[in-house]
């Protein structure tokens, strides 16, 4: 499909700038790959032709095209470890840690279609006799008004309910209506979804005992990893963890997150977290 | 290495789930139905079976039956694999004693997820 190297630098820049992905020349094949059905929509025949309607400056078409370039891969208990070791370590440690106030929140940043707060809420459930009396958040959010319209529905492919959710609970949380598999009341209730982009302010005024933001800093360009890592910091409270994904590390952001040493892949927020940074942080996160 | 059996009418069916079963470092043997694969169980018990549900002879639910009525020393686990997709089948396929459950069509993530289930992989 045609792209001029300008063509490229547009949507490049469009998505450094709407949703912090960076574009690797080498990822060009992507825009085509992703944006066809758009094309396809606006009657255009090229990405050439795109580009230039972006350049007129249509916020509408800008908006299109992010949402359009958005990975929204998830399943259901992804990677499974990190969900073990949320209700064999993390759940009971921040029990103990919170006993006094009775009160847990959990934020499941870029949820995509809602697979992975819903797997947190299932945990949940399963262990609610320990957590009688308690009052338990789960916030959601992500930066794709479409998969946060399909997560909050709750209803999912048979393709959907069979990638890492075993059938004892597809019998337990899910019912079929026609071809979709729709989850629980007492499940769906559980997850508030919201809208945020991690790249811009976030508007919580509450800190979260737990933060799973996973396989999204990668798409981002250090700086606006740092950034992030820097607004999560400033919104999880200082004894609790924050989850990223298999593949990601906090290379070159030592002095935010630091490895948890009794659960693989969780951070605990830096000892040293300087004033500055945290100032940084906090003023990112009210505004 | 561990040994499954992939139980189905269908050999593209056999043939596709062996490919990618022989991915995850298993030995395959294979029966066209029910029967065919009591008699397999009867020499050499695999560690799991893929099962698929409506075959001649003898389908997946009635093998499944015969199985677990059997005295045998390794309880092998097993999978249904079937077009059957509602709950009902799911249910009466775990009371009768199946570890888990797919729902045809299955891809590699699919069938990995659910040796996970089992402990298999």
């Amino acid at each position: 499909m045609s792209l001029s190297e300008t063509s490229f630098c547009r949507f490049a820049d469009l998505l450094d700038r709407r949703v912090g992905m960076k574009l690797a020349a080498e990822k060009s094949y992507l825009l085509g790959a992703r944006l066809g059905p758009l094309l396809q929509r606006e009657g255009m025949n090229s990405l050439d032709e795109l580009a230039a309607a972006l350049g007129k400056g249509s916020l509408r078409l800008e908006a299109e095209v992010a949402e359009a370039m958005l990975n929204n891969e998830t399943f259901f208990f992804r990677d499974r470890v990190p969900f073990d070791q949320f209700r064999a370590t993390l759940l009971p440690r921040l029990m103990a840690a919170r006993a006094a106030q009775r009160r847990l929140r959990i934020w499941s940043a870029a949820c995509s279609t809602g697979q992975e707060p819903y797997s947190l809420a299932m945990i949940l459930a399963e262990e609610a006799s320990k957590l009688a009396g308690w009052s338990i958040e789960i916030v959601a959010t992500d930066i794709s008004r479409h998969a946060l319209s399909r997560a909050e529905a709750g209803a999912y492919s048979q393709f959907e309910v069979q990638r890492g959710l075993d059938t004892p609970r597809l019998v337990k949380y899910f019912s079929k209506e026609g071809d979709r598999w729709r989850l629980s009341d007492d499940i769906r209730r559980r997850v508030r979804f919201e809208r945020a982009n991690l790249t811009e302010p976030l508007r919580f005024t509450d800190q979260f005992d737990l933060i799973f933001a996973r396989n999204v800093l990668m798409y981002f360009k250090p700086e606006r990893k740092t950034e992030a890592l820097k607004r999560l910091r400033a919104s999880l409270r200082a004894d609790g963890a924050l989850l990223l994904g298999a593949a990601e590390t906090i290379f070159g952001n030592k002095d935010l997150f630091a490895p948890d040493p009794s659960a693989v892949g969780y951070y605990r927020p830096a000892a040293v977290f300087s004033s500055a940074a945290r100032n940084e942080g906090r003023m990112a996160t009210q505004s | 290495m561990q040994s499954c059996l992939i139980v189905d009418d269908s050999k593209v069916i056999r043939k596709v789930a062996r490919r990618i079963l022989e991915d995850f470092d298993f030995s395959i043997d294979e029966a066209g139905d029910g029967q065919q694969a009591l008699e397999r169980c009867g020499v050499d018990m695999p560690d799991v079976i893929f099962l698929d549900w409506n075959m001649p002879v003898m389908g997946g639910l009635q093998f499944l039956e015969h199985l677990r009525a059997r005295e045998t020393e390794k309880r092998p686990t097993v999978i249904f694999c079937t077009t059957e997709n509602d709950l009902d089948h799911i249910r009466i396929a775990m009371d009768a004693g199946a570890d888990e459950y797919i729902m045809k069509p299955f891809d590699r993530d699919i069938i990995r997820t659910k040796l996970q289930q089992v402990g298999l992989i």
